[in-house]
């Protein structure tokens, strides 16, 4: 019986030789992730439960980003909950103020994920290292709580959408438009229970940043997990982050898919959301005069230090619309920092955009940039439901850093090519 | 387990974002949770939910964040069951661990119209709708996840030494 990518990976931490989808299995975890809202009901179902340590301080991993810094002083409580019980448990990888940043975008960097691992995350965009060859998914607090307290989660084995990507992407076209181009195609649950496994030699024309975008929106289209072959650059990206010893899974030649869809990334082009799915796509010859209020560019699908790039590329020299606020929000302090030192705080700024420290919080709505009645954002976040950066009547359009920077000068939905030509 | 309550009935993809919205994801408290259920969708829920309700919905149920703050929510507002097309995975799998009873049943959904009675076996998978006297059939879920569901979640069931 062939498997899949995923099914390798999960087989092995289950100690078998082989899996099939449907299967019911227990995995060793190699990483348990929380962050400050999801962890707090994991540390009471924790204590529930009777245990009395952590199965690894190494593997538990706790990151204070969704409402850190403190947005009042409940989020300051539970940010406490999370400290005391890390300090408690001598838990080694807890992210604090000054050295957090966005789970996704830090736990790469940090090199604590590797291809081959099983990660499961207290976020559903815990899938994002599938871009690195690993199976991370996510899931609630109770599962973080018994993964915390016994290394261990059940899953069902699933079955897989495989996408053979070709070509190469045009020029202001990033990972944020294939995957947007893909849940426009198979919809917000055209993957649900299932894996997404990315494979073809288009593979290589995509930076490990644009795979990490795609991986993490994987779940916007209902997915487990969403993973990518590993290819040179992989390996190159986790051995300047790691030292640990990894395994690349390949898919059997043979491995049966739901579907197949062939993916030429030549073809995709600058793509953009519309309220209120990640399904609503649309690209710009469908998009007429859409006024908008305020930008977001960062968060855990966008606040690499690529993103940065593309969006100071267009940026460079130019002012954004007057009615705009714009809000750039490098992803971690490593991010925050090659931002200052290569200038790209300086074209922010001065375009007048303000810069803030790592937080989730515009993208769930929770602060640092909530919208009114009425108002809308370009956001380069992943999910725009009905009230998620603000007021119900408030509309979020979802989209690459490249057009989220170009509609910051316009004041409207507008593409790269508009405001560089 | 049998479940008795009026239908309180939604569309499709109701996220975890309207179910409850981040800005009150600043506690655990899970009354302070259940009266923000269903805000963003439905002013009116908190007002018209008895216990015992059953909430009846479309397609992707629960999809977005991984937040066990919603299924916390719902169940902690007095609804017994979720019958819904479809769930999200992880809603799904954290219903099941934090004890709050859902089906997927498309007849049910299509039978079954805002304030209708409704009474679900959910040992035999049968779901009546006493206002017009049909009866649905679907799966019931195993006896080890029943047990689970009965039991008040997944930590309960091990205090209780269901689960070893």
């Amino acid at each position: 019986m062939s498997m899949t990518m995923t099914q390798k990976i999960l087989a092995a931490h289950a100690g078998l030789d082989k899996v099939e989808a449907g299967q019911l299995i227990l995995v060793d975890l190699d990483r348990v992730l929380g962050n400050d809202i999801t962890s707090p009901v994991a540390i009471r179902e924790f204590e529930n439960i009777g245990a009395t340590k952590v199965y690894d301080k190494e593997k538990v991993t706790m990151v204070m980003d969704h409402f850190a810094p403190n947005k009042d002083i409940k989020a300051a409580a539970q940010c406490k909950m999370c400290r005391d019980f890390c300090d408690k448990h001598e838990v080694t990888h807890f992210y604090d103020v000054g050295r957090m940043g966005i789970e996704h975008a830090l736990l790469p960097e940090k090199g604590l994920v590797v291809p081959g691992d099983v990660v499961i995350g207290a976020d559903s965009h815990t899938c994002t290292y599938g871009a690195l060859g690993a199976f991370s998914t996510g899931v609630g607090s109770t599962d973080m709580a018994c993964g915390m307290a016994t290394g261990k989660a059940w899953f069902k084995v699933p079955s897989a959408i495989k996408f053979v990507l070709k070509g190469k992407l045009n020029k202001y076209v990033s990972g944020k438009d294939v995957i947007l181009h893909i849940i426009g195609k198979i919809g917000v649950d055209g993957a649900l229970y299932k894996s997404m496994e990315f494979v073809g030699e288009g593979v290589k024309a995509l930076t490990v940043y644009d795979r990490l975008t795609i991986s993490n929106m994987a779940i916007e289209a209902g997915a487990k997990n969403g993973i990518f072959e590993v290819d040179e650059q992989t390996v190159e990206y986790v051995k300047a982050h790691s030292d640990r010893e990894f395994v690349a899974y390949k898919a059997d030649e043979d491995a049966v898919y739901d579907e197949t869809y062939e993916i030429d990334l030549s073809e995709i082009k600058s793509t953009v959301a519309f309220p209120h799915l990640p399904e609503n796509t649309k690209t710009f010859d469908e998009i007429g005069d859409v006024a908008i209020d305020q930008v977001v560019i960062g968060s855990c699908t966008n606040g690499h230090y690529k993103d940065l790039t593309e969006a100071a590329e267009i940026l460079k020299g130019k002012k954004i619309a007057k009615r705009v606020r714009a809000i750039i929000i490098p992803a971690t302090q490593d991010i925050y920092m090659k931002a200052v030192e290569n200038g790209l705080v300086k074209i922010f700024i001065e375009a007048g955009c303000v810069v803030s420290t790592p937080t989730c919080g515009p993208c769930l709505g929770g602060y640092m940039g909530i919208l009114a009645a009425g108002e809308r954002a370009v956001a380069t976040t992943n999910r725009n439901f009905v009230g998620r950066m603000g007021h119900v009547e408030s509309e979020v359009y979802l989209a690459s850093p490249a057009v989220a920077a170009a509609s910051e000068i316009t004041g409207k939905i507008s593409s790269p090519e508009e405001v560089m030509e | 387990m049998i479940f008795n309550g009026k239908a309180i009935k939604y569309g499709d993809n109701v996220d975890t974002d309207v179910i409850i919205p981040a800005r009150h994801l600043n506690t655990i408290d899970k009354k302070e949770l259940a009266s923000h259920c269903m805000e963003d969708i439905d002013k009116d829920f908190v007002n018209k939910v008895e216990a015992g309700d059953i909430m009846v919905a479309g397609y992707n149920f629960g999809c977005g964040s991984s937040r066990e703050h919603a299924p916390i929510a719902i169940k902690e507002s007095g609804i017994s069951l979720v019958i819904a097309r479809s769930f999200a995975r992880i809603f799904y799998r954290n219903s099941i661990n934090i004890g709050l009873a859902i089906l997927e049943c498309d007849e049910a959904v299509d039978g079954i119209s805002e304030g209708d009675k409704v009474e679900a076996d959910l040992d035999n998978g049968v779901i009546y709708n006493r206002t017009t006297g049909k009866s649905f059939k679907t799966q019931p879920f195993p006896a080890f996840i029943q047990k689970i569901i009965t039991n008040g979640g997944l930590v309960s069931s091990i205090q209780k030494g269901d689960i070893q």
